[in-house]
């Protein structure tokens, strides 16, 4: 298949529909839905969380005072800039802007993975001083003390931020997957939805850690 | 093509291209097509297998149930086999059936679409549900699960049986559900024929439609409920588990919050087909679209405003056990709608009683009972007294089996000939019809009257008092799973024997009945264009001389 596309047979047109518009409409919606049942997914957990809250304030209040404040904050800056990265790498697809879509891509990957190391060290530290989920929580064999049922609290921790890791790392993956085809030049005004539909997956697991920080990290 | 009806017009080219039955050839072409006719019928098979094992569980409680005593099970493997029966029957059976089935075959053909908007998507779909559905296998064989179809903590947290395997099995499920419910929302936005306007859309698109809506709003929190579920039974995080601190009520608000909306995935695309079997087979337009339409859109809202019914004695507030009560009445408003549209098509059409027709009244039959059964478990104080009782199974078997899977036979049935490409025979089929409408009947109305009695569901033992009513229970049970059977064998007989079908055996309008039997590859020659609505059929009088309008 030539580079060039003619009117009749549009590169990237699947058999199925008429025209890229179509096609790129399609995409889009679908993308919005399957974010919509993230969001439901998540809202599960967060309901949880507050329930649990409700139950126990004063444990909550406590345990919190365990997650690192510094580490938690650091890594929202580094998501709000890779969602900025990636607002970039959607407009440079959108002008053709071959050179800044590759660099912002990598940007936002880079990012994605100085969160994803950030997260490593929180979770060491949690897991040295046996700030674990349910019953394998045992930090008072090192010597803290937290009143109440903390191991709900590192249960859902660890479940909320775990399920938002896993979203980090999928992220990563299909952030790669669009580098790759971006190198080949596959992307260019006239075709760009994957990148954009990319975009707003990633913009969205900026958007959840955004909840998750201030009600983990920042409790009062 | 004579059968080619004012209006709607499909390129007039003559059918010499092979079906898609024969387009490709291998077990390779067959497990790996993004071909959604194909699809539909392979959720067809898996779906009816399931439905076998589901159904073979059922007569084997049905069996235990003859003597008040227990005879053939322990209590542990009575427990198991009502959760096969009813996970299976949920999560197997009836939500993928329409959709996944029907759905998948007919969408595109009803939209003048080549194919659903993501077909790779689609045979993702398909194969996540096998997945799932190995899951499910996988607990059958590694010691059952007692819990029940619904998972309730503290016991699902506790018991000693399959659980992990079976609420991964149902996630797995869940995602099988999400990614079809996506496809078909996107489809019938973005795929739709030209001239093909919302207002044109056969009910049957409106209803898979409306399901859709509900698969793709309500799964996902089924999806994190299990995987909560699952994480506290293997870390114990204290979410669920009052030992540990969690809350079980929490559990059953997660719960329902999912599986109540989801019996209208469930009972929605029962509509669905109903409204083409009354339409079609009594040559009427089809009564009030426009209400029949939205109040599917209607059922989709109000269903997820609902959930709280199912906890009128879980110890939740009087003023939400009032609030979900109202709300529950509410939900029965666009549902009358719908049967009193049907009886209105009916009134002065030239009614033909075949075999998918047949299914269409028995539907309406059977609906009805358990749709208003419904009102007397949705009223506060007569729930008390009947909760977990066998009226709540007979409801619950009359508006699931009485109604979406008499409506799903129906609809295999009307659209056997389009699908296969072959006809059944009429006479096999309407023997088959009466054994599952009497059997049916047998079975599950009698259980009103034993549940008022006060019979508890999921004993395996009960008061000799009751003996006579579980006989004939499991003697209509028996009859109802001869008939099945029954329609299962002249069904795959026809495939062999039965006579080639012409493509619009019915006269339909819609889409799908203008392309040849079994529909080509890639479904019609062209686009279709579409001028007029789908039940506008050739002898409805216009001029208002007659009745038949």
């Amino acid at each position: 298949m030539s580079a060039i596309a003619t009117a009749e047979h549009p590169e990237h047109l699947a058999h199925h529909f008429d025209t890229l518009e179509q096609q790129a409409a399609a995409a889009k919606l679908g993308m919005w839905l399957f974010l919509a049942t993230e969001i439901l997914m998540f809202s599960g957990l967060f309901l949880g969380y507050f329930i649990i809250r409700m139950f126990y304030p004063e444990m909550v209040l406590e345990a919190h005072e365990y997650l690192s404040k510094t580490a938690g904050g650091v890594n929202t800056v580094v998501l709000i800039t890779s969602s900025f990265t990636m607002a970039l790498a959607v407009r440079a697809a959108q002008v053709g802007d071959q050179k800044n879509l590759i660099r912002n891509l990598i940007f936002t990957i880079g990012f994605a993975g100085v969160f994803m190391v950030v997260k490593y060290f929180e979770y060491s530290a949690k897991f040295e001083h046996g700030m674990l989920p349910g019953k394998f929580y045992h930090a008072w064999d090192h010597g803290y003390y937290i009143e109440g049922l903390p191991h709900i609290f590192f249960g859902l921790y660890f479940c909320m931020t775990g399920l938002h890791g896993i979203h980090v790392l999928v992220g990563i993956g299909v952030l790669t997957w669009i580098l790759l085809r971006a190198k080949k030049g596959e992307f260019g005004p006239s075709y760009y939805t994957p990148v954009e539909n990319v975009g707003l997956y990633w913009h969205l697991v900026d958007l959840v850690w955004i909840f998750l920080f201030p009600l983990l990290y920042l409790v009062r | 093509m004579s059968d080619k009806s004012k209006g709607s017009v499909a390129p007039d080219v003559p059918a010499t291209e092979p079906s898609f039955w024969e387009a490709d050839k291998g077990l390779a072409s067959w497990l790996f097509t993004l071909d959604h006719k194909r699809l539909g019928v392979m959720y067809l098979v898996s779906t009816m297998i399931f439905l076998f094992v589901g159904g073979a569980a059922a007569l084997l409680l049905r069996t235990e149930l003859l003597t008040p005593e227990g005879d053939i099970f322990s209590a542990t493997v009575y427990n198991k086999l009502f959760t096969v029966h009813g996970a299976v029957m949920v999560f197997l059976v009836i939500i993928p059936s329409v959709p996944g089935a029907l759905g998948n075959f007919l969408l595109p053909l009803m939209l003048g679409a080549k194919d659903v908007a993501f077909p790779r998507l689609n045979l993702l779909s398909f194969w996540v549900y096998t997945l799932g559905a190995m899951f499910f296998l996988y607990t059958l064989f590694a010691g059952g699960l007692d819990t029940g179809w619904t998972f309730y903590t503290p016991y699902s947290s506790t018991t000693g049986t399959s659980v992990v395997s079976a609420t991964l099995g149902a996630f797995i499920l869940g995602f099988s559900s999400i990614l079809t419910g996506l496809n078909f929302i996107v489809t019938v936005h973005k795929m739709r024929a030209p001239g093909l306007t919302w207002n044109r859309l056969p009910l049957f698109v409106w209803g898979i439609y409306a399901t859709a809506v509900i698969q793709i709003l309500a799964t996902p929190v089924l999806a994190i409920t299990l995987l909560l579920i699952t994480i506290e039974r293997t870390l114990n995080i204290g979410i669920f588990d009052p030992a540990m601190g969690g809350d079980p009520v929490l559990f059953q608000h997660f719960f329902w919050f999912y599986s109540h909306p989801a019996v209208y995935i469930m009972i929605l695309p029962g509509f669905a087909i109903e409204s083409e079997l009354i339409a079609v087979h009594s040559r009427k337009h089809i009564f009030g679209y426009k209400a029949i339409a939205l109040s599917s859109v209607a059922i989709a809202i109000i269903s997820f405003l609902v959930w709280g019914h199912h906890m009128f004695v879980s110890g939740q507030s009087e003023l939400a056990g009032v609030i979900f009560s109202f709300l529950t009445f509410a939900v029965a408003v666009p549902t009358a709608i719908k049967v009193f549209s049907w009886v209105a098509t009916l009134y002065k059409g030239s009614i033909e009683f075949n075999t998918p027709m047949l299914y269409g009244l028995m539907f309406i039959f059977t609906f009805s009972i358990g749709g208003l059964t419904g009102l007397f478990l949705g009223s506060l104080a007569t729930d008390v007294h009947l909760h977990d009782t066998y009226f709540v199974v007979a409801h619950f078997h009359y508006v699931m089996m009485g109604g979406t899977i008499i409506a799903f036979i129906g609809g295999i049935h009307h659209w056997w000939s389009k699908m296969f490409g072959v006809n059944y025979s009429e006479k096999a089929a309407k023997i088959g019809a009466l054994l599952v409408f009497i059997g049916f009947n047998m079975t599950f109305f009698n259980q009103f009257i034993l549940g008022q009695q006060g019979m508890p569901r999921r004993y395996y033992t009960y008061l000799p008092q009751f003996q006579q009513q579980h006989v004939l229970s499991t003697i209509g049970a028996y009859i109802l799973g001869a008939g099945l059977l029954w329609t299962a064998i002249y069904l795959i007989h026809s495939l062999r024997r039965g006579e080639k079908a012409t493509s619009n055996p019915w006269h339909g309008v819609s889409l799908e009945w203008h392309t040849q039997s079994p529909p080509i590859q890639h479904n019609f020659h062209g686009t279709p264009v579409v001028t007029s609505d789908p039940y506008d059929f050739p002898e409805i009088d216009r001029t208002g001389e007659t009745d038949r309008h």
